[in-house]
């Protein structure tokens, strides 16, 4: 016993200590992580990112340099606050709020203390940057914009908020990231790749050189540079027409579903959104509930369409052969649908399809539509072969182009009135609005233009998109692949035709532009609000969508104007003007450009805020 | 057969583990002292140069262990220890204070720590009371004498004020309980520390009640024995009454730095960037180890000299960053197997001073290998002592070769013996 007593507590010392050891070196991975930490510091260097230029090649949005203070709040020692604060102008509790919220992303790592200063602000700091142990410099490329329009297209830079770190490892704090539009679409392309420096230390945070002779470093990756579809010209253009107006314009190119202009209005310039100033302007912008500056309506505004919907009503009830080109319907200022049910309708006596258009003549379409659905036996039928049509111009979904998804639109289908009224009982008469682009539809200024491509292109489109051209790279493939919809070609041929004479006989009289042969529609859309409590109805919205020119279309577009009284009153006028400017590049009608520079809808927005509608049942 | 050549007769299995300790030690030394510009390997101005050159001078102080006669090690071991005596006495007129510990004589850029060589002399005169056949360690007086050897450089140590090195003597108990010191010495020694740590971790009422429990449970369990009663509650008395000390020793004898260390190895209100720094970047060192280590001279804790006195005390933290578990466990067993061997010689002698020296080594190179490991890897609170061979200093190297060669002389020394 005497003498095995040492000999066994040797061995079973030694076992304590083997298992103690392998428990803090293979089963605990915390002190690999807390290894690094300690030891290895990460630089990282942060590249250009990519330039942004317009379909002819004018450059839209260049870089800026600017510096980042970061602070890594254990390396902090003697810190002189006082000078830190008067050096950069901040108060002394900014700066201790400052430090807390860095603690909080980590003691250990640098984080942002005072973001994107310029030269002149950080000059100062710099000199004495030495003395102030704990913060450091990053140098990083801010935008700068060369146009101040587009900004719903462009979209925005931020730095990486938490939640963006906790998701995607690539960001850390101070980061910045793009935000809407093109930036946060191409994000990955624009940005680049960081390179990374690893830096050995020693236990003072001295650099001691590069952590194994640099073989894990990386050099940073520039961003790619793309070109848009957009056209710069027609886009400003479309902005200043927007003046004092509330809505959006959409330009796209037929041929191809290129993006030539998308308008919403009111807009900011993007430069605002840059640089110090950037937080508090955009919390001005997102605060603007009555304007809602940030609220992209070419692509997110789903309003009901109106008349340029007849169109699509006229296609599906001759691609359905119940009317043809000379089926005629009589109009008596409107249409009885059923025992004192009735539309009214401007238009009087016989209609063919021709005028019918032109004359945008409710009863026609109203009379098409309820032909269209009849021809079924069964209402549910007669309704989803009619929404199917719809849906191959893409309406009612997605469209699948390359900015912020933007709104599906609303086309109904049987079963969506089958759970209106769960007992059945709903007819081609109980959804007759339908035929107008009233009742349950809803589109976007987008999905209007689309439809217009659409029609241009006599049966098919391309999926709207923005990006032309990506430096060393390729567009998306969904991009140059042709969607044909169910309605055969040789039926667009009289709608065209009655489109076109929208300008010469119809609503648009007075728009005609001199060489262009112009095919549009008018629209003027109800449209309700709760004010109060109480559901009033606002003035009419004014729409128009129009291609141009009528053989071999260059150009589909759609104008929407809030509260815009009819179509003819303003989105018409805008939509010529626009299409002038792009086919012709100069202005005949210097009269009616004025106008819609000068003047706008201030005087009818007010009305909301000024109490106009409180009265009103 | 008398005085055969001690070249045949060495052990040549401890010589070979020694050489790999030592070796091995001084690689990782090479790799926690390595500048930014290595020069030579001997390069004085280094610390590796400096441990080299130790190194080196082993290899006259070995061979002139091996050619002394076996018998002045235990002839003169009264000598030995006197004088390890006045040395340390001395130390109070001509020491150095390094960190409030006046434990160094220094001699120009040359530095000695007497506690080592207290540690051999300690050995050998303990061994050479032992070795007489009068004695009997189950005398009382005896006894007293055999503690009185210990307790003077031990009190002496004390006063410099070094606890750590003190402890190591403690070690030293092992040996008399081979010679026959009753077992309760070493049980009430075990007990002690068991309370006291248990004392500071839980509840003094749930303590109390354990113990009570624990002394019924073995009063009914040794019935048969016909124990007397009264010493049960005597035991029982003594250590309710030691636990209740605890806390006043905890607060009031123990200095500042030893409660904190203490604290450090529970986890109580420890500010890692003061008294818990070095443990823990010791676990972080180590425990960023793995499999395998980081490779030699690649670990990032080492070369970022986050570990404080990484080439002495804690020279085993690199060990375990470069080489990982792998790595550790080699050292270990060398180690291990290096104890193993001398004991198992020690329980071949036929003297019985040789075998009580063995002893002797085997339970102070143990516990330095054990408290300077377990310190590093939280099992143990932190006292500075060295890792043997392993860690840089000429005093230890030196006085850890000495303790070691005395005792293969002593082992190849046995056939002369009668």
């Amino acid at each position: 016993m005497r003498k095995i007593l040492l000999p066994a507590i040797i061995i079973a010392a030694a076992l304590l200590i083997t298992v103690r050891l392998y428990y803090l070196q293979i089963l605990d991975d915390s002190y690999n992580e807390a290894s690094d930490n300690n030891a290895v510091k990460i630089k990282y260097e942060y590249p250009e990112r990519g330039y942004i230029y317009d379909r002819n090649g004018e450059l839209l949005v260049a870089n800026q340099p600017s510096y980042d203070i970061m602070v890594t709040p254990n390396e902090m020692k003697d810190t002189d606050t006082l000078e830190i604060c008067s050096l950069l102008s901040i108060t002394k509790e900014e700066f201790i709020r400052k430090v807390e919220k860095a603690k909080v992303y980590s003691p250990r790592l640098p984080s942002i203390f005072l973001a994107q200063l310029n030269k002149k602000e950080f000059a100062a700091f710099q000199e004495k940057i030495r003395r102030f142990k704990g913060f450091d410099i990053v140098k990083r490329s801010l935008r700068d914009y060369q146009v101040n329009e587009a900004a719903n297209v462009f979209g925005y830079i931020q730095q990486v908020n938490d939640y963006i770190i906790q998701k995607n490892p690539y960001y850390k704090s101070g980061d910045l990231i793009g935000r809407q539009g093109v930036e946060e679409m191409y994000e990955d392309v624009l940005r680049g790749v960081k390179g990374v420096k690893r830096i050995q230390r020693d236990r003072f945070g001295r650099e001691i050189g590069p952590f194994k002779e640099g073989m894990y470093d990386t050099i940073a990756v520039k961003g790619k540079d793309i070109t848009l579809t957009l056209d710069a010209e027609l886009q400003k253009y479309g902005e200043s027409l927007m003046f004092e107006k509330r809505g959006g314009i959409v330009a796209l190119e037929p041929k191809t579903g290129e993006i030539l202009a998308l308008v919403t209005a009111p807009n900011y310039d993007p430069s605002i959104l840059v640089g110090r100033k950037r937080s508090e302007n955009y919390t001005k912008l997102s605060r603007d509930t009555i304007g809602v500056p940030l609220f992209d309506r070419g692509l997110l505004a789903e309003y009901p369409p109106g008349s340029p919907f007849k169109i699509l009503t006229g296609l599906i009830g001759l691609q359905e052969e119940v009317i043809d080109e000379n089926t005629t319907f009589i109009c008596h200022h409107g249409f009885f649908y059923g025992r004192g049910a009735f539309m009214k309708c401007h238009d009087s006596g016989p209609s063919k399809l021709h005028n019918g258009i032109y004359n945008s003549c409710n009863t026609y379409f109203a009379s098409t539509y309820k032909l269209t659905i009849d021809k079924y036996d069964k209402p549910k039928d007669g309704m989803d072969a009619w929404s199917n049509h719809l849906k191959s111009f893409g309406l009612g979904n997605f469209l699948g182009y390359d900015l912020p998804p933007g709104r599906r639109g609303l086309i109904p289908d049987g079963d969506y009135y089958n759970r209106y009224y769960p007992n059945g009982g709903w007819r081609s008469t109980t959804t007759i609005s339908n035929a107008i682009g009233q009742g349950e539809i809803k589109m976007t200024p987008i999905q209007l233009a689309n439809m217009m491509a659409t029609v241009a292109n006599e049966g098919y489109y391309y999926t709207p998109h923005i990006i032309k051209n990506i430096q060393d790279g390729e567009i998306d493939e969904k991009f140059t692949t042709k969607h044909e919809t169910t309605i055969n070609k040789e039926h667009f041929k009289p709608v065209i035709d009655g489109l076109y004479d929208v300008y010469n006989l119809g609503t648009a009289k007075s728009l005609r532009v001199e060489g262009i042969e112009i095919c549009g529609k008018t629209g003027t859309a109800e449209n309700y609000a709760k004010i109060n409590g109480k559901r009033v109805k606002l003035q009419d919205h004014s729409v128009f969508v129009a291609f141009a020119p009528r053989h071999d279309p260059k150009i589909a577009i759609a104008v929407f104007i809030e509260n815009g009284y009819w179509g003819a009153r303003w989105a018409g006028p805008i939509a010529s003007l626009m299409i002038e400017k792009y086919l012709k590049g100069e202005i005949t009608r210097k009269d009616l450009e004025t106008k819609m520079l000068t003047q706008g809808l201030k005087e009818e927005y007010d009305k909301v805020i000024n109490g106009y509608y409180n009265n009103k049942q | 057969m008398r005085n055969q050549s001690v070249i045949n007769n060495v052990d040549w299995p401890l010589i070979f583990l020694y050489t790999a300790l030592v070796l091995l030690g001084w690689m990782t030394i090479y790799s926690a002292s390595l500048p930014t510009n290595p020069g030579s390997i001997f390069d004085l101005s280094e610390i590796y140069g400096k441990q080299m050159l130790f190194i080196m001078m082993c290899i006259p102080l070995i061979s002139v262990i091996l050619m002394l006669d076996a018998k002045i090690y235990e002839k003169y071991s009264l000598i030995f220890y006197i004088l390890s005596l006045i040395l340390l006495a001395g130390l109070f007129v001509a020491g150095k204070t390094i960190k409030g510990q006046t434990n160094w004589y220094a001699f120009g850029g040359f530095s000695i720590q007497p506690s080592e060589f207290a540690k051999i002399a300690t050995s050998l005169i303990l061994s050479k009371y032992l070795s007489d056949v009068q004695i009997n360690l189950k005398t009382t007086n005896n006894q007293m004498v055999a503690f009185g050897i210990l307790a003077m450089p031990v009190l002496l140590i004390m006063m410099q004020p070094d606890a750590g090195s003190a402890m190591i003597f403690l070690s030293l108990a092992f040996v008399l309980h081979r010679e026959g010191l009753p077992s309760w010495y070493l049980w009430t020694g075990f007990f002690a520390i068991l309370l006291f740590l248990l004392a500071l971790l839980i509840k003094l009422q749930f303590l109390v009640v354990y113990i009570i429990a624990g002394i019924i449970i073995h009063y009914v369990l040794n019935r048969k024995n016909k124990r007397n009663i009264f010493i049960y509650v005597i035991t029982l008395i003594a250590m309710i009454g030691f636990t209740f000390s605890v806390d006043y020793v905890f607060n009031n004898v123990l200095e500042e730095h030893q409660k904190d260390r203490i604290n450090v190895l529970f986890d109580k209100n420890v500010n890692i960037q003061a008294e818990g720094y070095n443990l823990n970047q010791s676990m972080i060192a180590i425990g960023s180890g793995s499999w395998t280590g980081k490779g030699y001279l690649e670990g990032t804790q080492t070369k970022g000299k986050f570990v404080p006195e990484q080439h002495t005390d804690y020279i085993f933290t690199t060990v375990g960053e470069e080489w990982g578990f792998a790595g550790s466990m080699v050292v270990i067993v060398l180690f291990v197997t290096l104890l193993l061997r001398i004991l198992y010689l020690a329980e071949r002698q036929k003297s019985r001073f040789s075998r009580t020296y063995g002893y002797c080594v085997a339970a102070l190179l143990f516990t330095h290998f054990f408290v300077n490991i377990a310190m590093l890897i939280k099992l143990f609170p932190t006292i500075g002592v060295p890792l043997p061979f392993f860690s840089y200093g000429g005093s230890s190297l030196f006085a850890f070769t000495t303790l070691l060669f005395i005792f293969i002389k002593l082992d190849a020394n046995k056939v002369n013996e009668w």
